[in-house]
Formats: C-alpha cells, structure tokens, sequence
C-alpha cells in the first residue's frame, strides 16, 4: 500500500476505517483513504469489490461505521441538504419517470439549493442550462426522457448531477451507453471541474478511461488494495494483481491504457 | 434571457386549458345533476314557485352531484399520489388494500356503534369518517408491510389483492354476525352515491382542502421520487418522514371518499391515467389535475347511474367498475402494444 499522505487540510475527503454492510453483508471492510481537492479519482476493482458500495456511503445512502470526513468535519455532522448542496451522486442504472421533460429532470439536481415550494430562481436555471450546455442535451431540453435514446437519457441523468454544482461529484458507470465521442466530451468535462478545484469520483468499469484519472483506489471484495497516482508502477501492479493479470497495463501513444491478456497465462 | 421557460410554460399552458375545460364540465354536469331525477327538468323550472321542487333540488340533487364531484376528487388525488407515491403506474387506493380497509372500519363502526352512512348528523358523519380513515390507513400499513417495501410491482400488487381479500372477509364476517346492518352495507358495498347530503359535502370538501394543501406541501417529494429513490434521497430529502406523511393523506382521502360513497373503483386509477394521456408533466402538477379529473369523472358517472335506467337507479360503483375495467384494459393493450411494459 503506497500512500504519499499530504497534511489534513488537503484532503476533500478522507476515510479511516470505514466499514459499511448490505443486507448484513459487509460490503466495506476498514477502509483507510484520503481524496484530494481538485483532483479526479477512480475507483476500480473487480465485480463486487464494493465501489457502488463506497459511492453510495459517500452520498449518505448506505450507514457506515468507522470515521468519514467531508473538509475536515465529521460527514455526519452535516445536515442532509448541506450534504446534498456539497456532494452529488449519479447512480447506476436507477429507473426514472418517462414522463418528465428534461429541463425539469435537471432542474430537480437544484433541490437541495432550493427552499422548500419556492420554486427556481435565476441563478437555478442558469445552471440548469450550464449542465445541459456541458451534455450538449440543451437542444432536447423540451423533451420527454422517454423518447431518448439509451446514451441520450444518460447524458440528461449526468446533466442532472451536474446541475447540483457540487463540490465532490460522485458518478457510478457515467459513460454507460456513451458513444466515443460523448465519452472523449465526458473527460474534458471531468478535467474542466478538476481545473476548478472540484473533487470528482468515479466508477468505470473500462479501465484504460479509469488510468485517465489523476488517482486511483484500488478494492477488492470490499478490502482496499491500493491507493495511488494513476501513472506510478505500483498501481500498474496492483491493478494487474487484482485483476489476476488478465490485464496488463501498457503505454500507447502517450497514455496509459489496460490491455486485456486473454491468451498465454502460464498460470 | 429566462432559459429554458418553454417547456414549463407549455405544460403550464396546456395544464391550463386542461383544468378550464375540466371546470366547465363540472360546471354542465352540476346543472345537469340538478335536473335528472323521477320529477326531472319541471322541478328546476319550478323552483322559485314549488318549495317541494326546491327542496328535490336542493336537499337532494344539488348535494348528490357535489358530493360525487367532491369523493371523486378524494379519489383522484389519492390515486396521483399513490401513483408518484409508490412510483408505480398501477398503484390505486383500491389495490393497496385500503379500500377494504375503509370499507371494514365502517362496517365495524356500523355495528359497533350502529352508525348509519345515511346518517346525517355530524358526530355520526365524523366517526364513520374516522373510523374509515383508520382502517384505508392500517390497511396500506398491511399491505406495506407484506411487501415488504414498494419497490417490487408485483409482490406490491398481490400483497394488496391478498389484504383487500382477507379484509373483505371480515367484512363480511360483521355482516353475517350483525344483519342488521346488511342492507346499509350492501349499497355501500356497491359504491353508491345516492346518500349524500350537505354535511357529508362539507366534510369531503374540509378533507379535500387539507389533503390538497397536505399534497402541494409534500409535492417536492413526488417529483424527486420521479428520479429513484436513491437518487431522490442523495437530493437530502427527509424521505422516510416525507414517505410516511404522504400515506397518511392518501388514506385520509381515500377513507373519506369511502366513507361516504362505498366502494367506487378504479376512479382513482383512471384519472391519473386519463390526464396523463393528455398532458405530460411533473408528478407534483399532475395531483391537481388528476383530483379535478377524478372529480368529472365521478360526477358524470353518478349522472350516468341516475339516468340510464330511470326511474331506477344504478349503483354507481357498478358503472365505474365496468368503464374504470374497460378503459384499464384498453390502457394496458395501447401500452403494451408501443412498449412492452406498464409496471415494472
């Protein structure tokens, strides 16, 4: 385990033993992590490694034991709309109602800004119409989600996240369903957040998008295996390791990507 | 520029036009509420002359139109908000048991009590009110509980069939122990809007009010609920307390609407439905449309059940039941036939 550990305050987020259960199942067990300001990191293992799991605690959807800490303050010491204004969460694959139009599904990611029944002010649709801008989905904003596409539903759903303008933006599987290009337009998103000091999680199952981040926490069956920047060795290891080197991981014109190793095992 | 005003101002708009013409039904249907009975339109021409004219329209038409147009409301805003509630398309005030469950607690208070629903006074009117609204409530606590959560249509939709059965068994059971009973419970039963009087408007029209405002207090819930659950609760939504306000109003209308009318099906299903079919919107918009929707929609069936075989009657249960039954399975074959699911 190879942590460079920068003093308290530079940590956005930081976990000491956290453990969560599902269905009395541990899901995470003793997680000691800590995630910088501006920085994008992702979260990577195996089927069942707990990452949906690790999303959800973050976003107060899962109780947890052990210590988490949101800008050096207890998580829990923030009330729910506090926590929802700071942290926002895109879930995976959460059924949504086709009746909505998709300006005002983004607009509900303005909910927690929002006093109750006062409806949205200028300030909520100018950043409605920002996220819809960064999804290239402002054209379909007077559409009904059900007559979208399975990647065009997906970039309103990742519109609506954005709309909360948080800082911590938590996103499980956000380019399912993306086409190559939306996924390219996706990082440029991520790294323009990043570039405001935002703090960006994200799950990815496809691991060369996943080396693109700045670091990289590695679980397996709920452990923690590694934390680390995306370009050191160690993490190429570790990555390798826990993915019993089906993969291998590979410089190409510059980036880092993960090349699957489907003949020639010895083992 | 104001971003992004136009799909709202349309719905908006549309919304409108929806609730005027839906008024103005209402409006027609009154007058004619009025008119249709065994001595007909000569009782309104002759009301300024004949007070036992005035008194056929006034005590009795008048208050059986409002009153079908008030439990329709109660109806129809309990089906949007079971519907945006349980985030299910099927979800009705009549299949999560609670029907039942109001139809039991007025049958217990009938012989209990011996509280009449032809009753007039106001005490009797409350306690029946009452102790439907406590059983429509334990029975969707039941049904709840037997499903062990919302998320899953089908165990949802048979754990309330199996409480809707069982309580309509006890219900039963009362009757054969205390016959006495039997004939008010029979037209209750049946759903029938021929007791109404103004004490029972009043009351429908203070719940519907306070539902109403209950409702639109409540309303930020439904249309985040229209996301996920999770993701409505990541938004910092109190979802539990919020949830469990929301039943309590859904069983607060549908057991005054039951209390009052017996048993009218699928007005609550129907109406969401129908206004959906005409207009898409938020969940939160939809509750205002649905109740006044449901409102007509009873309105027009109680007209329907009073004039069809004049001078008898039909209960009016009946004719909901088999249009309500009707349109549901024209509504589930024009679905399924552009998308191959309604529920899950």
């Amino acid at each position: 385990m190879s942590r460079s550990v920068p003093s308290q305050a530079e940590f956005a987020l930081q976990a000491e033993s956290l453990v969560a259960n599902l269905g009395g199942v541990p899901v995470l067990n003793g997680l000691s992590f800590g995630f910088r300001h501006g920085r994008w990191i992702s979260v990577v293992g195996p089927n069942g490694a707990g990452k949906s799991s690790l999303l959800r605690v973050l976003a107060g959807l899962l109780p947890y034991a052990g210590s988490l800490q949101w800008q050096g303050q207890p998580l829990q010491s923030f009330s729910a709309r506090t926590r929802a204004q700071h942290i926002a969460w895109l879930g995976q694959g959460e059924a949504c109602d086709d009746d909505l139009s998709v300006y005002d599904l983004v607009m509900l990611g303005r909910m927690p800004h929002q006093a109750w029944l006062a409806g949205p002010s200028a300030s909520d649709h100018a950043a409605v119409a920002r996220a819809l801008n960064a999804m290239q989905a402002w054209a379909w904003r007077d559409r009904l989600l059900g007559e979208l596409s399975a990647g065009e539903r997906q970039r309103v759903l990742l519109a609506r996240a954005l709309a909360v303008e948080a800082q911590l933006l938590l996103m499980d599987e956000p380019l399912s369903n993306l086409d190559p290009p939306h996924q390219a337009q996706w990082l440029l998103l991520v790294r323009a957040l990043v570039s405001q000091g935002k703090t960006v999680v994200s799950v990815l199952h496809e691991i060369s998008i996943a080396l693109q981040a700045d670091d990289m926490l590695i679980l397996q069956e709920g452990r923690q295996m590694h934390q680390g920047a995306c370009t050191e060795a160690a993490t190429h290891l570790a990555l390798e390791q826990v993915f019993e080197h089906r993969v291998r991981v590979a410089m190409l014109e510059g980036q880092w990507l993960a090349v699957p190793r489907i003949q020639g095992l010895e083992s | 520029m104001t971003p992004g005003n136009m799909p709202a101002q349309h719905s908006f708009k549309t919304g409108r036009w929806l609730t005027l013409v839906m008024l103005l039904l209402s409006a027609i249907l009154l007058l004619l509420g009025s008119a249709v009975g065994s001595t007909g339109w000569d009782s309104l021409a002759l009301l300024q002359r004949d007070p036992s004219a005035w008194q056929i329209v006034w005590e009795i038409r008048l208050p059986r139109s409002a009153g079908a147009w008030l439990a329709g409301a109660l109806l129809g805003l309990a089906g949007a908000l079971a519907q945006g509630l349980f985030r299910n398309p099927l979800a009705d005030p009549y299949l999560l048991g609670s029907a039942s469950g109001a139809s039991l607690g007025v049958a217990l208070a009938m012989a209990l009590w011996g509280v009449s629903p032809l009753a007039t006074q106001w005490l009797a009117l409350l306690g029946l009110s009452g102790a439907a609204f406590a059983g429509a409530l334990l029975a969707v606590l039941l049904t709840l509980l037997l499903a062990q959560g919302v998320q899953q249509t089908l165990r949802l939709l048979l754990a309330g069939v199996v409480v809707g059965v069982v309580l309509g068994a006890v219900s039963s059971l009362i009757l054969l122990l205390v016959p006495d009973i039997m004939q008010a419970m029979q037209s209750f039963m049946l759903g029938s809007t021929s007791f109404l009087a103004w004490p029972a408007c009043m009351l429908m029209a203070g719940v519907r009010v306070l539902c109403g405002l209950l409702a639109w207090f409540m309303s930020p819930l439904l249309d985040a609920l229209a996301l996920g659950e999770a993701t409505a609760q990541s938004l910092g939504l109190p979802l539990p307390a919020l949830r469990t306000a929301l039943v309590v109003v859904l069983a607060l209308a549908t057991g005054t609407a039951v209390a009052h009318t017996g048993l009218v099906a699928f007005v609550g299903l129907a109406a969401p439905h129908l206004v959906r079919s005409l207009l898409k919107t938020t969940p939160a918009r939809l509750i205002g449309l649905a109740s006044l929707c449901g409102a007509v929609l009873l309105q027009a069936a109680d007209l329907l059940a009073r004039s069809l075989l004049a001078p008898r009657e039909l209960p009016v249960g009946v004719l909901t039941a088999v249009l309500g039954g009707a349109y549901l399975l024209w509504l589930m074959h024009g679905r399924s036939a552009r998308r191959p699911e309604v529920g899950s």
